[in-house]
Formats: structure tokens, C-alpha cells, sequence
């Protein structure tokens, strides 16, 4: 098992190094970035050619072959000491931007994610227990529905419907403007006002997926023989649902849970640029639509970073939750 | 189950009446001797692809996905041919239902007596020479956009390059997938390794930011137009050939171990032979499943880029760049984006459809 775990963590450093190179390459290819942009842009300064050397130098983004790849161990280095630069746009560290703007997304997709669960696993059980009926097929157009809209216009049918035509919900943004006297009740009512449309399309485009894996799993513990036991042994129907196939239908689930990290903590970008949140993702559309090369190698190596720490948790949980898979190398 | 009671045969049995040769045809009067009739009488041989078929058409969601995925296909190929707005493969422009927009603005001034006035600006568009953003009429179903093209034959091309792009990136990247795959899962080893870690480090790149920071770098590199299509396919590819590569490799490393894989090694026959006739036929399958999800999942991709602004150029019309002309969605008229929304969601749900029925048609466990 431990050496199982050091195996797959030092294969993880493996792929974050490639992943790394790779997202370095890309960003170094990007022609202009926000340094090019600002300097030109900016009439007062006398010697743009010379002062753009300058900010280059600050960055360690001068040009060339060797330079890149001088900038890129540069980057590694200051990566392995904690510290992933300066942001270009807002002048702070990179790791204070991202955790500054997480919050908000967290919170959101956190709430999500239980409303979607606490939605999913009791209807794909109720599925799977009368596969084909009524109920069954109802929930399997609705989870293919789900998968099959596009974010940006469920969000912005939702926002039409709700928000502009019959007016009930706010249309985008965390608050509204509040006189100074409201009482913090107020504010926080008002902001979960304005958190019910984007709530509620990020619970219907992603309970699908759930839906359907507690249904498949279901179906597969109710053929198994643990189940013809229990039921041989004149246990009643509910206990029989409720007792054997709920616990073991969760197995798998808990697995998949940590496969969400990433969605957790890196913000949804469109839904986010839909309904005009400030979260991380919203910053980094901004950011990276302006070019800002510090930001965008933090945040994407971030994204990867939690990408391979849930699919490395994911597989270890199989293990620890389910005494029957070992772990091989 | 119940309906068909005559018996099934899966495998094609030997003595299937063929009455080419002088063999058979003893064959089978041979049978009807012995047993006074005809085998084919009493057992209805259903080759696997039927009994596919069969479990495939009995399902009505998956017919539904059928049957919108037609009608779909004959809305953006077939469709421009019969509209008056798409005249020898080029767009055309409505010059002559010229609407007159007046636009009026107030403007509130008090003059030297202290008075209140209400003055207004009127903004006539009286010199225009198309019919921009006009109303929708029998001769524009959907109505004009900005530059006087006809809004629904727009959708219909959109289509024709929306759906091309899926069924392009997806050939692509499955074509990708199997060799890469295949290799893995039959050599094994340091290629299997290697070419998993490729795998497992593209899983890791966030697709969108990608696609922001590629689609700023053709901006500034100057690809414009249909160029900018062309790169978009293939760096799509690049990014989706993983999944298939895994799905391959995962189903031929339990492939090879199997007895008709030692037959074929016995029987000595190619490596490339071994791969791509007895192997991958196997994988099929899965392979079909996974390419008609990956279908939908490319248009959504494709429609995602096109909101954000990034994927086809402007004057190109796809599904995904028809929102995009609609960038504040809400305060645009719905002419605009609500109909390409739904083509694309459309689309994706047959695909999603059709593939789920799919996979259940093909899963010999299923009962239905």
C-alpha cells in the first residue's frame, strides 16, 4: 500500500513537470501578452522598446530560445519555494489571487454539490429499484437533458425567464445595492437571492452524471448475492433497499467524490461569466483574455495540480473503502 | 423476451443453406430428408449486427435521437438549397425590405426663462442599404441580423459546419486514439507507459484556458477565417484522442490474453494483421459508443468557444458563433440567440441518445 502510494505520488510530479512544460510552451508562444500591451499603449513612456526589456527582465520573460527555457527553470525553482510570481494585471501574488477570489466560487460549488447529491442518490436508487418505469424513464431524459444543454444558455434562458421577463430573481452579481443601514441578515438574504439562478443551473447540468452512477451502480448491487440473502432471509423491502444496497451503492460514490476537487476549488469559468460572479473562474477569463502570463501559468498548474491529487485520492479511497479491490503495482 | 419466441442464434451456424456449391445444397437436402423440413424454417438465424439492430430500434430514446439527428442533418445540408437567401453556395444580403429604424433620444435642457424643454433627437438609418436586424416575416422566418443576412438560413449553415467540425474532430481523434491505444495495450511495456503518461499529462491540461490562451495566439499570429477552423479541429484533437487511447488500451491488454489471440499468434500472422483484424474488431463496440458521446460533447466544445468568442471566425456562420453575435445574450433580441441554442442542445441530446441506446444494444447483458 505504501509503496503503492510513493509510486503513483512520484508518477503525479512526473506528469505535473510535463504538464508544466507543456503549458509554459504555450504561454511562451503567445505573441503579446499584457506587458506588450500596456507598455505601447501607454504614450508617456519614452522608450517603449527599452522599458519593455525592463518589465521582460522583472518577469523573466525576455525573449529567445535559451532565455524560455532559463525563464522556465527560473519559474520551477521559485514553484518548488511556494512562490508562483507576480500577477501582471493586479500587481498582487499570483497564489493571493486565486485564493482571494476562490471564496465565493468554493461556496457555491460546494452547496452545489451536496443539493446534487442530496437530489441524486435517493432518485437513482427509487430508478434503479423499478428499472423502466415510469419514474425511471422520466429521470433518464431529465439526466440527458441535464447533460446536453450548454451552460451558457441554460444560464442565460434561466436568466431570461427569471430574471428579465418575470422578474423574481437578480439577473447577475453577488449584491445588490443596500442601503448601509441593512443588518447582515439582510445582506445575507439578498445574496442568496442572487445565488438561486446560478444554483440552480449548476445543480441541473451536473446531477445527471450522479444520477446515473447511483442508478448503474444500484442495478449492479441489486443483482448481487448479498441481496438474494437478505431477501431469502425474509427481510422486509425496505430494509433490504435501505440497509444492504443504499450502504453499498455509496461505495463507489465516496470515490468519486474527490474527482470533483478541481471543480470545487477552480471555479466554473462560464457559469461564473453567465451570471457575473466574482469567482475565480470569472478572474480567470479576465486574466487570461489580457494576457497575464504569471496568473495564467499559476492558475492552470493549480487546475492540473488538483486534477492529479483527486485522481491519486480517487484510486487510494477504492482501497480504503472497498476491502476487496487491492492494490497492485 | 417475451414477444420473440423463436430461437436465436447469435453465431452464424455452419450449415447456414448456401446453394452456391454442390456441397451444400447436398447439405441441405440432406436436412430436409431427415428432418422434413428446412432449417431455416424453424430457427431464425439473427447475426450479432441484427440482434444489435433489434435491441437498438426497441428502445424509443434512442429512436427519438435517431430521428432528430436526421431531421437535423436535412435542416443544414438540404435545408439552404431551398432558401432564396442562399444563392450558388454564398450568402445573400436583403437589399430591398428595408426597414427605417428611427431612434429617439430626449434630451431635457432648461432655456434662459428658466424653462423646462424636452428636446429629441431623431437617428434615422434612411441611407441603409440592407435590411439589418429586421423583424421576423414570412421571408425571414428568424429575421435579419446586423449585416442583413437572413437569420434562419444562417442557422441552417451553421449547422452544416457545426455538425462537419464534430464528425471531423471526432474521425481524427479516434483515429488517433486506436493506434496510440492499440500500440499501448499490445506492446506494453515502456510504450505503454510512455504513451499513458501522454495521456494522463493531456487529461491533466485544463481544456478551456487552453483554448483561451490558443485563440489569443491565432489572433495575434494573424489566422483569420477558415484557417481558424481548421487549427480549432485540430488542437480539439490533440486535447480528446486520451479517452479513446485509454478506452482502446484497457480493452485489448484484456483482449490479448484471450485464446484466439494465442490462435492467431500460432497461426502466425502479422503483427499489424493481429492488431487491426483480430483485436480492434473487438473493440468496435465501445469504440462506436464512445465516438457518438464524443460527437455531442465536440459541438458542445465547439459551441462553448464560439460563445466565449474564440472559436469560428465572425463571418462564418456555426451554432456557437451565431450566440456569440449575441454577446449580452439578454438584452439582445431572442431571434437571435434562442434558436441556435436549441439546434445545439438538440444535437447533443440526439447524439446522447442514440449513444446511450447504443451502448445498451451492444451490452450482451442486457435483458430487454
Amino acid at each position: 500500500m505504501l509503496k503503492y502510494c510513493i509510486k503513483r505520488i512520484l508518477l503525479s510530479i512526473v506528469i505535473l513537470l510535463g504538464v508544466s512544460i507543456i503549458l509554459y510552451t504555450l504561454v511562451r508562444c503567445m505573441p503579446v501578452s499584457y506587458l506588450e500591451s500596456q507598455v505601447y499603449s501607454n504614450p508617456q513612456i519614452e522608450n517603449p522598446e527599452q522599458r519593455l526589456l525592463e518589465m521582460q527582465k522583472y518577469y523573466g520573460l525576455e525573449p529567445g530560445f535559451w532565455n524560455a527555457i532559463k525563464g522556465y527553470f527560473s519559474w520551477l525553482v521559485n514553484l518548488c519555494h511556494g512562490d508562483l510570481g507576480v500577477s501582471m494585471v493586479t500587481g498582487q501574488a499570483v497564489e493571493d489571487v486565486i485564493f482571494d477570489n476562490m471564496g465565493v466560487s468554493f461556496g457555491i460549488s460546494l452547496v452545489a454539490l451536496v443539493l446534487e447529491l442530496l437530489i441524486a442518490i435517493p432518485l437513482g436508487i427509487k430508478c434503479a429499484c423499478n428499472q423502466y418505469g415510469k419514474l425511471d424513464y422520466f429521470a433518464t431524459v431529465l439526466t440527458m437533458i441535464g447533460i446536453s444543454f450548454p451552460t451558457f444558455f441554460l444560464g442565460s434562458i434561466v436568466i431570461k425567464i427569471f430574471a428579465v421577463d418575470l422578474g423574481w430573481f437578480e439577473a447577475g452579481g453577488l449584491n445588490s445595492n443596500l442601503p448601509t443601514t441593512a443588518g447582515s441578515f439582510t445582506r445575507f438574504m439578498d445574496m442568496l437571492w442572487h445565488m438561486v439562478l446560478p444554483m440552480f443551473v449548476l445543480v441541473i447540468l451536473s446531477i445527471g452524471s450522479w444520477l446515473r452512477y447511483t442508478r448503474t451502480n444500484t442495478l449492479e448491487v441489486l443483482n448481487a448475492d448479498y441481496i438474494r440473502t437478505a431477501r431469502a432471509k425474509g427481510l422486509s423491502e425496505n430494509s433490504v433497499i435501505y440497509k444492504h444496497v443504499f450502504r453499498n451503492t455509496l461505495i463507489p460514490l465516496v470515490t468519486l467524490l474527490a474527482g470533483t476537487l478541481p471543480s470545487l476549488f477552480c471555479g466554473a469559468m462560464i457559469t461564473e461569466q453567465v451570471f457575473n460572479l466574482p469567482g475565480i473562474g470569472n478572474k480567470a477569463y479576465d486574466l487570461t483574455q489580457k494576457g497575464d502570463i504569471p496568473f495564467i501559468m499559476g492558475y492552470n498548474m493549480f487546475i492540473a495540480m488538483l486534477t492529479v491529487i483527486g485522481i491519486l485520492i480517487t484510486d487510494i479511497m477504492y482501497a480504503v473503502v472497498d476491502p476487496r479491490v487491492k492494490l497492485g503495482d | 423476451m417475451k414477444k420473440n419466441k423463436k430461437l436465436d442464434v447469435s453465431q452464424q451456424p455452419e450449415n447456414t443453406p448456401v446453394t452456391e456449391t454442390e456441397e451444400t445444397v447436398a447439405v441441405v437436402t440432406e436436412n430436409e430428408s431427415l428432418h422434413g423440413e428446412n432449417l431455416n424454417d424453424r430457427v431464425r438465424v439473427l447475426s450479432p449486427g441484427m440482434m444489435v439492430a433489434k435491441r437498438f430500434f426497441r428502445s424509443k430514446l434512442s429512436l427519438i435521437g435517431l430521428i432528430m439527428l436526421i431531421a437535423l442533418f436535412l435542416f443544414s445540408f438540404l435545408g439552404p438549397v431551398f432558401s432564396q437567401w442562399y444563392v450558388d453556395g454564398e450568402r445573400v444580403k436583403d437589399t430591398e425590405n428595408i426597414t427605417i429604424i428611427a431612434d429617439v433620444q430626449a434630451i431635457e435642457y432648461t432655456t434662459e426663462d428658466g424653462e423646462k424643454v424636452i428636446a429629441y433627437i431623431i437617428t434615422e438609418n434612411a441611407d441603409a442599404t440592407v435590411n439589418a436586424n429586421g423583424d421576423m416575416t414570412a421571408e425571414h422566418l428568424l429575421g435579419t441580423d446586423k449585416s442583413g443576412y437572413d437569420l434562419f438560413t444562417d442557422l441552417m449553415l451553421g449547422g452544416r459546419v457545426s455538425l462537419t467540425i464534430g464528425f471531423v474532430v471526432v474521425l481524427l481523434e479516434t483515429l488517433l486514439g486506436v493506434v496510440l491505444g492499440g500500440l499501448a495495450g499490445y506492446y506494453g511495456k515502456w510504450v505503454d507507459s510512455l504513451i499513458m503518461r501522454i495521456v494522463d499529462i493531456i487529461s491533466c491540461i485544463p481544456t478551456l484556458p487552453i483554448m483561451l490562451i490558443l485563440s489569443a495566439m491565432f489572433t495575434s499570429l494573424g489566422i483569420v477565417k477558415m484557417d481558424r477552423l481548421y487549427y480549432m479541429m485540430i488542437f480539439l484533437t490533440f486535447i480528446g484522442w486520451g479517452g479513446i487511447a485509454r478506452l482502446v488500451r484497457g480493452q485489448i491488454l484484456s483482449l490479448r490474453e484471450q485464446e484466439f489471440m494465442l490462435a492467431a499468434k500460432c497461426s502466425g500472422l502479422s503483427t499489424r494483421k493481429k492488431i487491426f483484424r483480430h483485436l480492434l474488431p473487438n473493440v468496435m463496440p465501445q469504440l462506436i459508443v464512445s465516438m457518438t458521446m464524443g460527437l455531442g460533447s465536440i459541438i458542445l466544445m465547439e459551441a462553448t468557444l464560439g460563445y466565449l468568442g474564440l472559436g469560428a471566425p465572425l463571418d462564418v456562420p456555426t451554432w456557437g458563433s451565431m450566440i456569440n453575435t449575441a454577446t449580452d445574450l439578454i438584452n439582445v433580441t431572442a431571434n437571435f440567440w434562442i434558436p441556435p441554442g436549441i439546434c445545439i442542445t438538440l444535437a447533443i441530446l440526439a447524439f446522447n441518445f442514440v449513444g446511450d441506446g447504443l451502448r445498451d444494444a451492444f451490452d450482451p447483458k442486457m435483458k430487454r
